[in-house]
């Protein structure tokens, strides 16, 4: 009998992951990074079964690998101007209002540090609901302001007009040390949950912009016990969700 | 009908310096590299690169032949960050027109239906409009009254473009699991140059969706085997992970002293020596 006091960090952020995916219905589950991906799986075999996922390239695959359809990058941008799709993407900054950056830090006519470029982001978050995946939280990552809006924030979106904002939406961060998100009147961020053995004060100190947050703030959900057998035994049976977030 | 084979050679001493060149593939995968190494041999530079960017960026980046970049991002994949790419940009080396991957798309449609722009959505609210105070927006004359961006058509001089297999007249198949978009930069340039891992004499037993490349659009044709090197070609063969690092960890001259002082037959005798003595 697993007792919720030998569920790793890790095994909650797979939780906090697949929770992204919870109705979301019959569309594309794109998650990027090793846990999101377990999350995405996690989300399908339980409680969305209809979510459709790829191989990472070209191929629209079931649990078991077999394809079940074709999807290459021609088609995936319909899918994403369709809007039937949930991305949780990376952030090498993310600041109050969601704005999220992947493209250089620094001045960008000529970066301290050039990263990957703007690559789908802008595109994603103004057709498709986009949320993130931070493994490391910390005041390097959420920052006041992001030196590129790569992917594009509440104000920002808001300050673009209706074509803009018509179909933005972040729900949700999930970083190793809770979730986030933005279901506040100004569309700021706020803490919507701790993992079980994180305090409010060290999310605090790990962010470098206040955040909004109830007085209590509820923990992260505990697995069930199916989920994680799932988790253990059948998704990722050789643990790399922990080479993303240590014990 | 017209033969349109040519060397790697022939088809870059129809290029020339300050061209806008599309190049093909995406990334690290099925990049017309061989097309690359003949131009980083040649004289060519000043040139406006259009890319889904991998090495091919990275090399040229490397070789100051780049004078403007126009791309959504430069990646090798496996290794996620472009080192040669990176480096340019932190130097200041080129120009860049920094766009979202669908604007991109959008751009080479446009280009290819001779268009001068076409609507997306994507890029409104990013810091795409700052650094491209160029690009302008349109209203929808519908009712919905909808603001979007105008992407620019991304007319290409030249295009260059690996495939599987070709015929002598200039039709490509690709036989991997994605098209990419080498049928909208041959669509979207003035002369674009198709190499092939194989010369084929037809297509009479092809599945027909994989008849990616038409004739009409493509100048010249190149057999070049093992012509995407070290980017993936599937199904003839992945990426070369292990010279891939090698390149990505190297410093640009010992690199190109290394593989790249020679034609294109040195190149693949140097990669071979290589590995031979990894074992």
């Amino acid at each position: 009998m697993t007792t919720p006091s030998t569920t790793t960090r890790a095994e909650y952020c797979v939780i906090a992951c697949a929770e992204a995916w919870r109705d979301n219905g019959e569309v594309l589950a794109s998650p990027m990074g090793t846990i999101p991906s377990i999350g995405a799986r996690l989300a399908k075999r339980t409680f969305s079964p209809d979510l459709l996922l790829t191989d990472g390239e070209a191929m629209i695959v079931g649990l078991d690998g077999a394809t079940e359809g074709w999807l290459p990058y021609r088609q995936h941008l319909a899918m994403v101007t369709g809007g039937r799709r949930h991305v949780m993407m990376g952030a090498s900054q993310l600041d109050r209002f969601g704005n999220q950056n992947i493209s250089c830090i620094g001045d960008w006519a000529r970066p301290d540090r050039q990263l990957l470029g703007v690559r789908g982001a802008p595109v994603n978050t103004l057709n498709n609901p986009v949320s993130y995946w931070v493994p490391r939280h910390s005041p390097r990552v959420f920052v006041p302001k992001v030196d590129m809006i790569s992917g594009v924030g509440y104000d920002s979106a808001a300050a673009a007009g209706p074509s803009a904002t018509r179909y933005h939406r972040i729900p949700r961060v999930v970083t190793n040390l809770g979730v986030l998100d933005f279901e506040t009147g100004d569309r700021t961020m706020r803490l919507a949950s701790l993992h079980p053995g994180v305090t409010v004060a060290e999310a605090e100190e790990a962010t470098g912009f206040p955040l909004v947050r109830p007085d209590e703030v509820p923990a992260t959900r505990e697995p069930t016990p199916e989920e994680l057998r799932l988790i253990r035994e059948v998704i990722d049976p050789e643990g790399l969700r922990d080479g993303e977030v240590p014990v | 009908m017209t033969d349109k084979t040519m060397t790697p050679e022939e088809a870059v001493s129809r290029l020339h310096s300050g061209m806008t060149l599309g190049i093909g593939g995406w990334g690290s995968r099925r990049k017309p590299m061989a097309l690359v190494r003949a131009l980083l041999r040649s004289e060519i530079t000043d040139l406006t690169v259009v890319a889904y960017g991998g090495p091919d960026v990275g090399m040229l980046a490397a070789a100051g032949k780049i004078r403007k970049l126009v791309a959504p991002f430069a990646t090798l994949d496996s290794i996620p960050l472009e080192p040669h790419f990176r480096a340019a940009r932190q130097r200041g080396a080129f120009a860049l027109t920094e766009v979202d991957e669908a604007m991109f798309m959008w751009g080479l449609h446009a280009a290819a239906n001779r268009l001068p722009f076409l609507p997306v959505r994507a890029g409104l609210g990013s810091d795409v409009m700052r650094v491209n105070p160029g690009l302008k927006t349109v209203t929808s004359p519908y009712e919905d009254g909808e603001t979007f961006v105008a992407m620019p058509a991304l007319r290409l001089d030249a295009a260059l473009v690996h495939v599987n297999r070709a015929d002598r007249l200039g039709n490509g198949q690709y036989l991997g699991p994605d098209p990419y978009f080498d049928d909208l930069f041959c669509e979207a340039a003035d002369h674009a140059y198709l190499s092939c891992e194989r010369l084929v004499d037809g297509f009479a037993d092809a599945v027909p969706q994989t008849l990616l490349v038409k004739r009409h659009s493509v100048t010249g044709v190149v057999e070049t085997p093992n012509g995407a090197h070290f980017t993936s070609c599937a199904p003839d063969y992945g990426r070369d992970e292990p010279l891939q690092k090698l390149y990505a960890t190297t410093p640009w001259p010992q690199f190109a002293e290394r593989f790249l002082h020679g034609d294109e037959k040195t190149y693949q005798s140097a990669v071979q020596a290589w590995h031979e003595e990894q074992r």
